[in-house]
C-alpha cells in the first residue's frame, strides 16, 4: 500500500445541484480516499463528519433503504451502482433494523422522494451520524475495485478535500477482519415477538426485520437473544427449533457463537443459519472460512441446489464464504447449494438432522423472495419434531 | 429433447404495422442465430422482404410467402421440419401458429410445437380462463366481463349485462388483435355498446372484455423467462410514466423501477413470477400490473407469453438477449447452462443488475397523418421508438427528446397554438407567488388577466368567445390540456418552465410524483441557463451536460452560438465518457463492447480500448417512422457485417431498441446513442487517437438521417467513404438537381420554386395544372399534395401561410405514366443494376406506397434501356460511390426522371433477395475503394431472375381514428409484402393476399362492390368491371360510376353520393353500414367538397372493417388477382431459393 496518491477525478467542477436534489441539501465538497491512493471528488451530503471501513459494491436496483438498516453492513462503507438513490424516500417499515450500522454511503445521485406517507433516507443518514458523498461515478469505482479487491477507505467530511490526508485517513481505518462489528449490532437483552406457535430462538448476530417477520408470518414465536445466548438458553425445553442470524464481520472471530451452534448441532433440533449464521454453523461443522476477493453483495445471483437442481435468484450480502472442500467428511454435513456465477458455497444440509444452513438471503429485504421455501423447509422441521409444542 | 431436433420453422411476424414493428425481425434474426448454434437448421416463413431475418445468411431455408395456414402446411411437408417456433414472431405469428395447431396440421406432420405450450398461450389469451387461473393463484384483477355471443341479439344482450356489471369507465379490450386494435377507453354508455360492438367483430374470436378502468393506477411491467426445469427470473422491470390508459407501446417507460420500495417491486416482482409458473410459460412472457398510486394494491392487466416489443426494449436496456435465450429455452436448453453473451462468465439464470436509468420515448406518425385524433388511449398508435441511457432519469429523458428527430419534438419544442393557453395557465398558477419565477420565453398573464372570462375552443386551448368556445374553468382547461396525447409530455415541459408546479401537473394527470418532479428539475435548470445567459457559469455548463441538453438547446437557452457551446466544453475538457452495458453493474468483467455517452462518467477511466483501424461508423436510421422504417436497419447490419468479414471494425450508432442494428453482437463496437450531430461527433472523436484521420463514417445506409448530417461531419474533417456534400446537394437541392438533369438531358418534370403565392399561380400555369405542391417547410400537416386548379393552389397554400422568401415551395407539374424504381450500385466507372420496379399506379402516389412489379411487366425494352442510360449518367455525374436510387415516369413522349437518392433505398433488401446481388455489401466495399470488376460484377443492368416479384404496402390506418386511407403523393404506409411466382398474375394475388389488399373470394351467393370514382378514372371502368364481374363480384356504384358501368353491361345498383341529400336513393355511407358490401373502390374526387365526401366513405370502410381502395390502377390489379387461374396457383409455396433456381419448377 504504498502506491501515491493518484490523480482526483473527475476534475472538473462538480455542481452540488447535480448530483443531490436541492431538496435534501448538501453541506460541501468532500472526497473518497481508498487506501491504494485512489481518491474520487464528490458532494457530501449525510451527516456532517467523516467515515471510513471496508468498501463494498451493492448492485440491487431497488431496496436502498433496507441495505442502509442492515446491520450487517457494520462498519462497511456501502457503495450503490444503482446511479439514483432517495427515489421513493423512506417507508418506516422497511427498515431492517432501528439504525444503520454502515460507515458510510457512497452514491451517484442523491435523489428525493416526493413526500407522502414517506420520509427521506438522507434524514436518518444524518440523525444516525452516517457520512454519504455523492457526485461519484459509481461505476467507475465498482470497476476499480474489481481489479483491486476490497479496499479500506474513507469519505472526508465537508470542505475537507485534501487528498493526501483522504488516502492517509484510509489506510489508518482497522482491518475488517479485526473489529468486533457483532457485539455493536446484536439485541442487548432477549425479546419475543408473538404469543401463540411453536417457540423458534434467534441468535441475533445482527438481525434483519424481515427474518423475524418471515417466521412470524408461518405461525412461529419468535424469541430473539442476544449474541451473548447461552446453550441453555438456546437449548430451553419449549424451544422448537434455532435460527442463527446474518450479522456483520468475519466469522473467524466468533468462538462462542461456533461453540453454541455446535451444541445446537449436538442437541439435534431443527437449525436454520443464514449467511453469518451459515459460515458460523460450517465452522461448527468443521469447514473453514476464507474471505472473498470483493464479497457478493446483491439482487440477482442464481443459486442450484445440488440435490433437486433447483435454481433461484437470491439476495447476497456477503465477505467470506464456507470453503467446500474443507468440511470433514465425517461431519454428517454436505453441500447442499452452490452459486452459479462463480460456484461459491451458498449452502449447507446435514445428512441425518434437520439442519440447513444458506449463504443468502431468504428474506430478501432487499432483493427477491425466490427461496422462501427456506423458511417453509424450516418450520416444517420445527413442526415435525416439535409435535408437542404445535399451537 | 434438444437431440432429437435436427430442423425446425421459424415463423416471422409478416409487415411492419402498429404495434409490430421491427422488434419481431430482431428477436426473429437472434432465435435464428441461436439455433444455427444449435446445430438446428431453420426454416423461416416471413412475407416481409425488408427484414434481416429472412436473409440467406441468417436462416437455412427462407420462404417469403404469405403467412397463411396453407404456407405453413405446404412448408412442413417440403421441409419436413421437427418443430415448430411460434413465440418469435409476435402475435401474427402467435396466432398462426394455433391456427395450424387447430387444423389438425401439427397430428398430421408430427411437428411439434416449441417454447411455451399451446394451452399455456390460450390460456393467456383467453380472457375468462386466465381470470381463473389469476384466481387459483390467488393474483387480483380489475372487475371484468367478457362479452360475447353467437347472435346479434345474443351479443347486444351480453353488451348490456357488461355494462351493468362494470359501469364506466371502462377499457373495451378484443381478445386477439395486434397493438390494442379496437380497443379503448370508453366513458359513456353509447361508448361502450359502440366498443363492444366493433371490438367483438375486430376480434377473431369474436370476444372482448370489458374491465373496470382503474383511473390514475399506475402501470409497471416485467420481462420475465422460464425453462422447463421451472426455473424463472425477472429480466428487467419498467415503469411507465404515463398512468394506465395509455397502450404501454405509446406511452414513456422507465427501466428499471424508478418509484417503488423494494417491498413493492419485490411483490409485483413474485407476482410475475408465480404467473408464469402456473402458465408453464416455456420461454419469455411479458407481464404488466396495475398499481394504486399509494402501492397499497395491484392488480394483473394483463400477459404475453412471448417474446414482444416489451421485450426488445428489455433486451436493449440490459443487454440480456431474451429472444436468444427464448430460442435456446424452447429446444431445450435450460437457464442455469446458457451463457451469458455478454459476460462470457455468468450464466443466463443471473438476472441483470442495471446501472443506469433506460427512458423509451414513442415515435408517432401524426407528423404523416396531422388529422388523426392525437388522443391516446388502449389501442396502440406509435410506429416505432426511441430508447436512451443514462445515469438520471432527466438526462435519460433528455437523451431520447433528442434522439426522436422530429420537427419540434425536442425539449424546448412547443406549438405556437398552445401560447395564449400556456399563458393563461401560467398566470393562474402564479396567483400567489408572482414574481418568484421568471417565466420564459412568454409572459404570464396578470392576475386580473388571467381570471378575466376565458373560453375554450373544440381543441382544449383558450380562444376569442364565440359559437364553437365554452367558458373555461382552470380545472376543466388544465384537464383538457393535459389528456393523454402524442404532445402531453411537451405540454408538461412548457408548464413547468413557465413555473406551474409539478404537484399541481400530478394532480391532473395521475403520473407518479417523482418522475414530473424531476422534470421540473430540468425546468429549473433551463431556467438557471436562460438567467446566466451569455454569461453561462462553467458549472451550470457541467449540470446542463449532465442532464444531456445539447450544445445546440444551451445555445437556444442561453443566446449563445451552438458552436460556442461545444468549442467552450472541449475547451474545459468537458467530453462525455463511455460506459458499458454489461447486465451486471460492473460486478463480473464483460467481454461484449456496448457503450452509452454519459457526462456522469466524464474523466473515469476509459472503460475500452479505441477501435483498432481499419474500422468505420455505421450511423443508423433512428427510430422507425412512416418512409424510414426497418429497410434501413437491414442496411445498416449488411454494412456493419461487410466490414467484418473485409477484416475490419464496425462501430454502430443507433437510438432504436427495437432493431438488429442494435443487438451487441451486430457490430463490433455498439453506440447507444441519439442520431444527433454532437452524439455521433462525441463518438468518432472517442473513437480517433491524436493526430489520426477522424474515423470514418458510412452514410449511405441509415436512410435519411445520417444524410443529414452531412454537413457536420464533413466540417469535422470526418471520411465520408463514397459521398460527399456535392453529391448530396446536387441531388436533394432542387434547382441545382434541376440543373444538373438539364445538363444531362434527360427529361423532367417542368417546374420552379415560389416564394409567394402569384409566383406560385404563375409557375402552375406555365407548368399546367394539376401540379404537385412540396413546401420546403412541413407545418400544420400541410405535406406534398396536388392542386387540381388556381382555387386549389390558393387554398393550400394559405391554409398553412408557408410561401414566404425563406420558406419557398416547389411546384412540379404532375405527370401521369407508368412509374419505375430503379437501384444502382456504382464505383464511379461502372453502374450495376440489378433491377427495375414497375408501380402499378400510374403516379400521384408515394412509391412507398404502390404495387411494384420486379421485374417490370409493361415497360418495354427501349424504354428500360433509356432508364438504365439516364441512370448511368445521373451515377457517374454525380461521383457516388455506392448505392444510387431514383425513380422515373414512362410516357408516350418520353422517360422523365422525378427524383435521385444518392443513398440505400427502401428497395434495396427486396431487390438484394429476389435478384441476389449483395447491393450493401458491393456499396460497402466500393466506398471502401474497390471497384465492381474487381469484386467480380459486371457494369449495366442484369438479365432478371426466372420470377416476378410483388411488393405489396401494408397500412395501418385502421389504428388510427380519423386518417383518410387514400393514397397520395404522402408515404401512409408503414411495411411492405412480397409476392413470389413465376407467373405475373400469381405473384400480385400471393403479395396482395399477405398485405391484406386483396379482395375477398366470393362465397356461393357472390360478392358485392361498391364502386365510385373521380370522373378521370372512369374511362377504366370498363377493365375494372369485366374483371371484378369474372371474379364473381356484383355492383352497387354512385350516379356517375353506375353510368360508366352500364355502358359497359353491367348490372348496376345505384346510391347516392355521401353529400347529396336530395337523392332519393339509400345514402353510399348507408350502404355501407348496411352490410353486405365486401369491397370498396373509392377514388378521390378533385375538388374540394367531394374530397371530404369521399374521406367519409373511406373512414366508413376502415370502421367497418372493409376493404377500400383508393387508386384505380390497384383496384384493376387487384381485380385481375380474382381470376381463377391465378387463384388456382395461389398456394404455390417455394423456398427463395427455390423460386431463383433456374430450373423449372416441380
Amino acid at each position: 500500500m504504498s502506491r501515491e496518491v493518484a490523480r482526483v477525478t473527475p476534475s472538473l467542477p462538480l455542481p452540488a445541484d447535480a448530483v443531490v436534489d436541492p431538496r435534501i441539501g448538501s453541506s460541501g465538497r468532500c472526497l473518497l480516499a481508498l487506501e491504494d491512493g485512489a481518491v474520487f471528488a464528490g458532494v457530501a451530503f449525510g451527516a456532517t463528519r467523516a467515515g471510513g471501513g471496508d468498501l463494498v459494491v451493492n448492485t440491487s436496483q431497488t431496496g436502498y433503504q433496507e441495505v442502509c438498516t442492515d446491520p450487517s453492513y457494520a462498519g462497511q462503507v456501502v457503495v450503490m451502482t444503482f446511479p439514483l438513490i432517495g427515489n421513493h424516500g423512506r417507508f418506516a417499515d422497511d427498515d431492517q433494523s432501528e439504525r444503520p450500522w454502515l460507515g458510510g454511503l457512497v452514491v451517484g445521485h442523491a435523489t428525493a422522494g416526493v413526500l407522502g406517507r414517506a420520509r427521506q433516507i438522507v434524514h436518518l443518514l444524518r440523525a444516525t451520524g452516517v457520512p454519504a458523498i455523492a457526485g461519484l461515478d459509481t461505476r467507475a469505482l465498482a470497476r476499480h475495485l474489481r481489479q483491486t479487491g476490497s479496499l479500506r477507505g474513507v469519505i472526508t467530511a465537508p470542505g475537507e478535500t485534501d487528498a493526501r490526508a483522504g488516502v492517509a485517513a484510509a489506510r489508518a481505518v482497522p482491518a475488517w477482519e479485526g473489529q468486533d462489528f457483532v457485539s455493536r449490532v446484536s439485541a442487548l437483552r432477549p425479546y419475543e415477538v408473538g404469543a401463540r406457535g411453536p417457540v423458534v430462538v434467534v441468535v441475533d448476530l445482527g438481525l434483519k426485520t424481515n427474518i423475524v417477520r418471515s417466521l412470524r408470518r408461518r405461525g412461529a414465536r419468535v424469541r430473539v437473544l442476544p449474541h451473548t445466548a447461552t446453550t441453555e438458553q438456546v437449548l430451553a425445553p419449549d424451544v422448537g427449533g434455532v435460527v442463527i442470524s446474518p450479522g456483520p464481520g468475519d466469522p473467524g472471530r466468533l468462538d462462542e457463537q461456533v461453540d453454541l451452534a455446535r451444541a445446537v448441532i449436538e442437541d439435534g433440533r431443527p437449525l436454520l443459519g443464514i449467511c453469518l449464521g451459515h459460515q458460523i454453523v460450517g465452522r461448527a461443522a468443521g469447514a473453514a472460512t476464507t474471505r472473498l476477493r470483493f464479497g457478493h453483495h446483491a439482487a440477482n445471483h442464481p443459486v442450484r441446489d445440488e440435490v433437486s437442481g433447483r435454481v433461484t435468484v437470491t439476495a447476497q450480502n456477503h465477505e467470506v464464504q464456507v470453503v467446500g472442500d474443507s468440511l470433514p467428511s465425517g461431519s454428517g454435513f454436505y453441500v447442499s447449494q452452490r452459486n452459479l456465477n462463480d460456484g461459491t458455497v451458498e449452502g449447507l444440509r446435514h445428512h441425518g438432522k434437520p439442519i440447513e444452513t444458506v449463504q443468502y438471503h431468504p428474506e430478501g429485504s432487499p432483493g427477491p423472495l425466490d427461496a422462501a421455501e427456506v423458511f417453509d423447509r424450516f418450520l416444517g422441521h420445527v413442526r415435525a419434531h416439535a409435535p408437542t409444542l404445535r399451537p | 429433447m434438444s437431440q432429437a431436433l435436427r430442423s425446425v420453422l421459424i415463423i416471422g411476424s409478416g409487415p411492419v404495422i402498429i404495434g409490430q414493428a421491427a422488434e419481431f425481425d430482431y428477436a426473429g434474426t437472434q432465435a435464428c442465430r441461436a439455433l444455427r448454434e444449435e446445430g438446428i437448421r431453420t426454416v423461416l416463413l416471413n412475407s416481409n422482404p425488408a427484414t434481416i431475418m429472412t436473409d440467406p445468411g441468417v436462416a437455412d431455408a427462407i420462404y417469403l410467402e404469405p403467412l397463411t395456414v396453407a404456407s405453413v402446411e405446404r412448408i412442413l411437408d417440403i421441409e419436413q421440419p421437427d418443430g415448430m417456433l411460434p413465440g418469435i414472431g409476435g402475435q401474427t405469428g402467435l396466432n398462426l401458429a394455433m391456427d395450424v395447431a387447430r387444423a389438425g396440421v401439427l397430428e398430421r406432420t408430427g411437428v411439434r410445437l416449441l417454447g411455451t405450450p399451446i394451452e399455456a398461450i390460450e390460456m393467456a389469451e383467453d380472457r375468462e380462463r386466465f381470470r381463473d387461473l389469476l384466481d387459483t393463484i390467488r393474483q387480483p384483477y380489475a372487475p371484468s366481463v367478457i362479452v360475447e355471443g353467437a347472435t346479434d341479439a345474443e351479443r347486444s344482450a351480453a353488451t348490456a349485462r357488461a355494462f351493468e356489471a362494470i359501469g364506466v369507465p371502462a377499457i373495451v379490450r378484443p381478445a386477439f388483435t395486434l397493438g390494442g386494435t379496437g380497443g379503448g377507453i370508453v366513458t359513456t354508455r353509447e361508448a361502450f355498446e359502440e366498443r363492444c360492438r366493433t371490438g367483438m367483430r375486430l376480434s377473431p374470436i369474436g370476444q372482448v372484455m370489458a374491465e373496470r378502468y382503474l383511473t390514475g393506477w399506475h402501470e409497471i411491467e416485467y420481462e420475465v423467462m422460464r425453462d422447463a426445469a421451472d426455473t424463472c427470473i425477472a429480466v428487467c422491470s419498467m415503469e411507465n410514466v404515463d398512468p394506465l390508459g395509455v397502450h404501454t407501446g405509446d406511452s414513456a417507460v422507465v427501466a428499471p423501477v424508478q418509484t417503488l420500495p423494494d417491498a413493492v417491486h419485490q411483490r409485483l416482482r413474485t407476482a410475475a413470477l408465480d404467473i408464469i409458473r402456473a402458465l408453464g410459460v416455456e420461454g419469455g412472457c411479458n407481464v404488466q400490473f396495475a398499481l394504486s398510486p399509494d402501492a397499497a394494491e395491484y392488480a394483473v392487466i394483463e400477459v404475453n407469453p412471448r417474446v414482444s416489443r416489451s421485450s426488445a426494449l428489455a433486451s436493449k436496456a440490459t443487454g440480456y438477449p431474451i429472444a436468444r435465450v427464448a430460442a435456446q429455452i424452447a429446444v431445450g436448453r435450460r437457464l442455469e447452462e446458457i451463457p451469458n453473451a455478454i459476460t462470457g462468465n455468468t450464466v443466463a439464470a443471473f438476472e441483470p443488475a442495471l446501472d443506469y436509468v433506460v427512458v423509451k420515448l414513442p415515435r408517432f406518425p401524426f407528423d404523416k397523418f396531422p388529422r388523426a385524433e392525437r388522443e391516446l388511449g388502449s389501442q396502440m398508435k406509435a410506429t416505432g421508438e426511441v430508447m436512451a441511457i443514462e445515469r438520471t432519469f432527466g438526462a435519460a429523458l433528455n437523451k431520447a427528446l433528442r434522439g426522436l428527430e422530429q420537427a419540434g419534438a425536442g425539449f424546448l419544442a412547443e406549438d405556437a397554438a398552445w401560447s395564449v393557453t400556456l399563458a393563461v395557465l401560467a398566470g393562474w398558477a402564479a396567483g400567489g407567488r408572482r414574481g418568484e419565477h421568471a417565466p420564459i420565453p412568454a409572459r404570464t398573464l396578470s392576475h386580473e388577466e388571467a381570471f378575466a372570462d376565458v373560453y375554450m375552443n373544440p381543441d382544449g386551448l383558450v380562444a376569442e368567445a364565440g359559437p364553437d368556445t365554452i367558458p373555461a374553468s382552470r380545472a376543466s382547461l388544465l384537464a383538457r390540456f393535459l389528456k393523454p396525447s402524442d404532445s402531453r409530455l411537451w405540454r408538461l415541459l412548457a408548464l413547468l418552465r413557465r413555473g406551474v408546479a409539478a404537484a399541481e401537473l400530478q394532480r391532473v394527470t395521475g403520473m407518479a410524483p417523482w418522475f414530473l418532479s424531476e422534470m421540473e428539475r430540468l425546468a429549473q435548470l433551463e431556467r438557471r441557463m436562460h438567467d446566466e445567459g451569455t454569461g453561462l457559469a462553467d458549472e451550470t455548463l457541467v449540470m446542463a451536460k449532465r442532464a444531456c441538453f445539447s450544445d445546440r438547446d444551451i445555445g437556444a437557452i442561453s443566446g449563445l452560438d451552438a458552436a460556442a457551446v461545444t468549442a467552450r466544453r472541449h475547451a474545459l475538457g468537458l467530453r462525455p465518457g463511455y460506459a458499458m452495458v454489461d447486465t451486471c453493474a460492473a460486478e463480473f468483467a464483460a467481454e461484449t463492447p456496448y457503450f452509452y455517452a454519459t457526462y456522469a462518467a466524464t474523466g473515469s477511466e476509459a472503460e475500452a480500448e479505441r477501435i483498432e483501424r481499419p474500422a468505420a461508423l455505421v450511423i443508423g436510421s433512428g427510430p422507425v417512422r412512416i418512409g424510414q422504417g426497418i429497410e434501413f436497419d437491414y442496411c445498416a447490419v449488411q454494412a456493419a457485417a461487410t466490414l467484418r468479414e473485409d477484416g475490419a471494425r464496425a462501430v454502430m450508432i443507433n437510438s432504436n431498441p427495437e432493431t438488429v442494428s442494435t443487438d451487441f453482437d451486430a457490430s463490433s463496437r455498439l453506440y447507444f446513442e441519439p442520431l444527433d450531430e454532437e452524439s455521433v461527433m462525441e463518438v468518432i472523436d472517442v473513437e480517433t487517437g491524436t493526430g489520426e484521420p477522424r474515423l470514418p463514417a458510412l452514410i449511405q445506409f441509415g436512410g435519411q438521417t445520417p444524410l443529414n448530417l452531412v454537413h457536420t461531419l464533413e466540417a469535422g474533417a470526418v471520411p465520408l467513404p463514397g459521398i460527399n456534400v456535392e453529391a448530396i446537394e446536387r441531388t436533394e437541392e432542387r434547382t441545382r438537381f434541376a440543373g444538373m438533369i438539364e445538363r444531362l438531358g434527360i427529361p423532367q418534370p417542368e417546374g420552379g420554386i415560389a416564394t409567394s403565392l402569384e409566383e406560385a399561380r404563375a409557375v402552375a400555369e406555365r407548368v399546367g395544372y394539376p401540379v404537385l405542391v412540396r413546401p420546403s417547410f412541413v407545418i400544420g400537416g400541410l405535406a406534398i399534395d396536388f392542386c387540381y386548379g388556381p382555387d386549389d393552389l390558393a387554398r393550400q397554400l394559405s391554409a398553412a401561410t408557408v410561401v414566404t422568401e425563406e420558406r419557398p415551395v416547389r411546384i412540379d407539374a404532375f405527370l401521369e405514366g407508368l412509374e419505375v424504381d430503379v437501384d444502382a450500385v456504382t464505383d464511379g466507372a461502372d453502374v450495376l443494376i440489378p433491377g427495375l420496379m414497375e408501380h402499378v399506379e400510374r403516379a400521384g402516389v408515394h412509391s412507398g406506397d404502390s404495387v411494384a412489379f420486379f421485374p417490370p411487366q409493361q415497360l418495354s425494352a427501349a424504354d428500360q434501356g433509356l432508364i438504365v442510360e439516364a441512370m448511368r449518367r445521373i451515377c457517374l455525374e454525380i461521383g457516388v460511390r455506392g448505392l444510387v436510387n431514383a425513380q422515373f415516369i414512362v410516357r408516350a413522349d418520353g422517360v422523365y426522371v422525378l427524383e435521385v437518392n444518392p443513398r440505400a433505398s427502401r428497395t434495396v433488401p427486396f431487390l438484394s433477395k429476389v435478384t441476389g446481388v449483395p447491393m450493401v455489401a458491393l456499396a460497402t466495399r466500393v466506398a471502401g475503394g474497390r471497384s465492381l470488376s474487381e469484386l467480380g460484377w459486371a457494369d449495366g443492368p442484369l438479365p432478371p431472375p426466372p420470377l416476378v416479384a410483388v411488393k405489396s404496402p401494408v397500412f395501418s390506418t385502421a389504428k388510427l381514428r380519423g386518417v383518410d386511407p387514400s393514397l397520395g403523393p404522402g408515404m401512409q404506409s408503414t411495411g411492405e409484402v412480397i409476392g413470389l411466382h413465376r407467373d405475373a398474375r400469381v405473384a400480385l394475388a400471393k403479395s396482395l393476399l399477405a398485405a391484406a389488399l386483396h379482395p375477398p373470394l366470393p362465397g356461393p351467393e357472390g360478392a358485392t362492390a361498391l364502386i365510385s370514382v373521380a370522373p378521370r378514372d372512369e374511362h377504366r371502368l370498363g377493365e375494372l368491371g369485366a374483371a371484378l364481374a369474372a371474379g364473381g363480384y356484383r355492383f352497387v356504384a354512385t350516379p356517375g360510376t353506375a353510368a360508366a358501368l352500364r355502358r359497359h353491361g353491367h348490372e348496376v345498383q345505384e346510391v347516392a353520393m355521401a353529400g347529396d341529400t336530395e337523392s332519393d336513393l339509400p345514402s353510399i355511407l348507408d350502404a355501407i353500414a348496411g352490410g353486405g358490401i365486401d369491397l370498396i373502390i373509392n377514388t378521390p374526387m378533385p375538388r374540394a367538397g367531394a374530397v371530404l365526401d369521399a374521406a367519409a366513405v373511406r373512414h366508413a370502410a376502415v370502421a367497418e372493417g372493409i376493404l377500400c381502395m383508393t387508386t384505380i390502377d390497384t383496384a384493376i390489379a387487384a381485380a385481375h388477382a380474382l381470376e381463377p387461374a391465378a387463384q388456382a396457383r395461389i398456394g404455390d409455396v417455394r423456398s427463395l431459393e427455390a423460386w431463383l433456381a433456374h430450373d423449372p419448377p416441380a
